[in-house]
């Protein structure tokens, strides 16, 4: 995996869960936090279990900060940031790193381009020295941008054309918003990417790439007190830029669900994806949206699995993505794939009868417990990777600040069954939801009829 | 009993950081003290993979490995992953070409129920009739579906090429055929056969020490006993003499294209030589030559990387790319072109010293958490590299020279014998091939 976007996938928990600053669980994160003159803020977090450090800095902006017609932009900047800049030629950021033993890369999203350079501890210098440099002077070749252009729409047949269940996700997301740009796929769509330009590229860079715009994280082993000084010296020098322009679009009212048909020769089973509007982190009732997703989909015990996978044998697999850490309201998903021979419609109306059964009885005392215990659990579990402490706080501090982790957990824990019964209600409406369905190209219906042996019965 | 110590580089306290034990029963212990955080992760490793398995019952040791957790003789699957899931831990087992593996993971406080299941469905899996059914129709399903992807498709023909009905030639989790010829009798032979303690090796880090994994583990897999393990052979690959070529036709957008041959074993003492050799070629990121020409140069794609999967047996060496299919054949033809090149001048000086600073400072990053550790000591036993492999492993990366990359790029590298597959659109994909 190189330079990878994250776009939710397929997983049953993304285990994005917040730490306590200063809490009693697992040691009590210290997190330090400043901000420069210049604007750019600093978070630190000293982690001295292994002799290794992570930096990261992320921008806060993303394909949300798009306009129509350039879709794709912000992840071609992100490529472009690895082309050299007036001082240091390309490959060479990417190069000094590895010689010295360290792992770069970078991620784009809905909301933050993030950077991080992982390395020994006694190598800091570098990202301090490699960082402020491309913030500032990417050169920005045009030949360098028409080539990095055909390198990321290499990368949208990989991730996107020929992969027929991203397409269906790539489906619903435009599908459910109307005026928000987080219909926009993070990729871009091929028709965008075939026009962008180097100017394109150059006035996002200068608008977006500066310091009041970006979040410094460092977590690992270091002293605070002598990494603080050196980051205000690589960083300080870099004067203030006005500040971007927000992103003004507000997502209307849905007001009846929304379909979407795609049918692929390449696919091989039926599935579908439903997504139903939902608040974001900073609402507080994205703590029972958040239990409600491990209710429904926390492992093989949790109920899609049980009863569509294991019960009722209608899926193959059954899942559910809560975008909690998103900036602007997104998306609550569900989504499941077919056993060969299972009807879809089928496995669509077992998939909203369990969100019917949610939305009427109360979930049990026990199944409320368990999905506490492993948002818990995994709470502490997140914390044995540097990288994954830091990706936390940057994407927290990005999308609310990272202060919400402090009340994350309390948050968590003080859910109801009648909370998770009462969000099920208020947001799971059938008038809310975008529903994409996607039917394997040779068949006549959705009704399966595939020949192959699924013996055993 | 024997307890070495396994010192990592650069630790502050220089604390051995893995401790080894071999158990009464053969069973090899190995455990890594991390108290930070109140979890532990264990993972077992049981000579069981694909590799013992007879070709005719193809997904033999995977079905096996799946359906532990999916119930033992005291408890159901749901009870089980019901009790796992309570406590916000996780059990889970597959198995890969030469190993079958169990995972746990757990906080501190439920160890020993965490442990408690595991040496229930490693040692007493009951192998149920519907349990069996259930899992047979869940892998058909995806066996089925993972053709939708065109880069499965590609690595699954080039294997099968390359290694024919050798054990390195299938799907590990079988065929959709071949799925239904395996008994219930089948599956309770394989496992009797080899989980057994003397074929397996336990790791454990996190909050808990050596002395304490012992305690709990002889209460636990107490009537785990040693047994003779059936040896097995596999017949050795002979490559082809010249050029073989596969095409697949496919309506995709982009060709995927998979170049290469035999490789090596882990054991091979070249293996580290080759290591260096082939970060320079195509396992090293964007700043590896075959990256640097194909993606930066020319914008052709948005990965290509070439590995050796040094395994128990020799395993493949391969270069794997996805490029529109109109670039599709000149794609290939520079990467031949720079495998030709760095076998007839090798590498430069500047190269390699990049090449070994990333191998030996990077080495750091590969036991940060307890996951990277337990897979790593796992791994140092599995192979037999000594508990003192992390204080040798940087001399041996420092060691290679400019010579030793070329013998080795000479030695191992067959740009006129390799197998070539493509899955492409026939309608617009041109191969001089």
């Amino acid at each position: 995996m190189r330079r990878a976007r994250w776009i939710p996938m397929a997983c049953l928990l993304l285990a994005l869960l917040p730490l306590l600053a200063h809490g009693t669980e697992a040691g009590g994160l210290d997190v330090f936090e400043t901000t420069l003159d210049n604007g750019l803020k600093v978070l630190l977090l000293e982690e001295h279990k292994a002799p290794v450090v992570t930096f990261h800095i992320w921008y806060r902006v993303g394909s949300r900060n798009e306009q129509f017609g350039h879709t794709g932009l912000a992840h071609l900047v992100e490529h472009m940031m690895f082309k050299g800049t007036e001082k240091i030629g390309g490959q060479e950021f990417s190069r000094r790193v590895r010689r010295n033993g360290g792992r770069d890369n970078a991620f784009t999203s809905q909301d933050y381009t993030g950077y991080f350079v992982t390395i020994a501890a006694d190598r800091i210098q570098l990202p301090l020295e490699l960082e402020p440099d491309r913030m500032v002077n990417l050169r920005l070749d045009p030949a360098e941008v028409k080539r990095e252009r055909s390198v990321v729409m290499e990368e949208r047949r990989l991730r996107t054309e020929d992969d027929p269940s991203s397409a269906l996700w790539e489906e619903v997301n435009a599908a459910a918003f109307k005026a928000y740009p987080y219909g926009h796929p993070v990729i871009g769509w091929m028709e965008d990417l075939r026009q962008l330009t180097r100017t394109d590229v150059q006035n996002f860079y200068k608008t977006y790439y500066v310091p009041n715009n970006a979040v410094v994280v460092v977590v690992g082993d270091f002293d605070r007190a002598q990494l603080l000084p050196r980051i205000q010296e690589a960083f300080g020098s870099i004067p203030r830029a006005p500040e971007p322009p927000p992103v003004r679009s507000d997502e209307p009212s849905q007001k009846g669900e929304r379909r979407v048909m795609l049918r692929r020769q390449d696919a091989r089973l039926p599935s579908l994806v439903a997504g139903y509007h939902a608040p974001n982190m900073k609402d507080p009732d994205s703590y029972a949206l958040d239990m409600l997703e491990v209710i429904l989909a926390g492992g093989k015990s949790a109920r899609l699995y049980r009863h569509l996978v294991y019960e009722k044998q209608l899926a193959l697999g059954a899942g559910a993505y809560y975008a909690r850490v998103s900036a602007a309201p997104d998306l609550f998903s569900l989504y499941a794939t077919s056993l060969p021979g299972k009807s879809v419609e089928e496995l669509e109306q077992a998939l909203f009868d369990e969100i019917e059964r949610i939305k009427t009885e109360l979930v049990s005392a026990r199944e409320l417990q368990k999905a506490k215990n492993q948002i818990e659990a995994s709470f502490i579990f997140s914390q044995d990777s540097i990288f994954s402490l830091a990706r936390q706080l940057a994407s927290y501090e990005i999308v609310a600040g990272w202060r919400y982790w402090e009340v994350y957990l309390p948050g968590i824990r003080a859910v109801t069954r009648e909370d998770v019964r009462r969000v099920a209600q208020k947001y799971l409406g059938s008038e809310k939801r975008t529903v994409g369905v996607l039917i394997p190209g040779d068949q006549q219906s959705t009704d399966s009829s595939q020949q192959s042996a699924v013996g055993s019965h | 009993m024997l307890v070495l110590g396994l010192a990592l580089p650069r630790l502050a306290d220089a604390a051995p950081v893995g401790r080894r034990v071999e158990m009464q029963n053969g069973l090899t212990l190995l455990v890594a003290e991390r108290p930070m955080l109140p979890m532990v992760t264990v993972e077992v490793l049981i000579e069981a993979g694909s590799l013992r398995e007879p070709k005719e019952k193809a997904g033999l040791a995977n079905l096996t490995a799946e359906l532990l957790p999916l119930g033992t003789a005291s408890r159901t699957a749901p009870e089980i992953s019901e009790t796992i899931e309570f406590v916000g831990g996780g059990l889970s087992a597959s198995a890969s070409r030469d190993l079958a593996s169990v995972s746990l993971t757990v906080l501190k406080r439920d160890l020993d129920l965490g442990l408690e299941l595991l040496a229930d469905v490693l040692m007493r899996p009951a192998f149920r009739k519907e349990e069996i059914a259930r899992k047979v129709q869940e892998l058909q399903g995806s066996i089925h579906r993972k053709q939708e992807d065109p880069g499965t498709v590609v690595q699954e023909a080039f294997a099968s090429t390359l290694f024919g009905e050798r054990p390195y030639g299938r799907p590990v989790e079988g065929t959709e055929e071949s799925l239904p010829r395996i008994t219930r009798k089948d599956l309770v032979e394989f496992h009797q056969r080899y989980y057994v303690p003397n074929n397996s090796i336990l790791a454990a880090a996190g909050d808990v020490t050596l002395e304490e994994m012992q305690r709990a583990l002889e209460k636990h897999l107490q009537g785990w006993s040693r047994k003779a393990i059936p040896s097995f052979e596999v017949s050795a690959v002979s490559p082809p003499a010249s050029l073989q070529v596969v095409k697949i036709d496919r309506e995709v957008t982009q060709a995927n294209i998979v170049w290469g041959h035999l490789g090596i074993e882990r054991k091979n003492p070249d293996y580290y030589a080759l290591s260096v050799m082939n970060l320079i070629l195509g396992g090293g990121g964007l700043t590896s030559r075959l990256m640097r020409s194909i993606r930066e140069e020319k914008g052709w794609a948005y990965d290509v990387q070439s590995f050796f999967s040094a395994r128990r047996l020799p395993g493949a060496f391969e270069v794997s790319l996805q490029t529109k299919n109109e670039t599709a054949g000149s794609a290939i033809e520079e990467v031949l072109r720079q495998v030709r090149d760095i076998r007839e001048n090798g590498v430069t000086a500047k190269e390699l010293e990049e090449a070994k600073g990333f191998l030996t400072g990077s080495f750091p990053l590969r036991f940060e958490t307890n996951r990277q550790v337990v897979s790593f000591l796992a791994a140092v036993e599995f192979y037999g590299l000594g508990m003192d492999y992390p204080d040798r492993y940087p001399e041996i990366i420092r060691a290679v020279t400019r010579e030793d990359v070329l013998r080795v790029a000479r030695r191992y590298l067959h740009p006129d014998r390799g197998i070539l597959v493509v899955v492409a659109d026939p309608a617009e994909v041109k191969l001089p091939f």
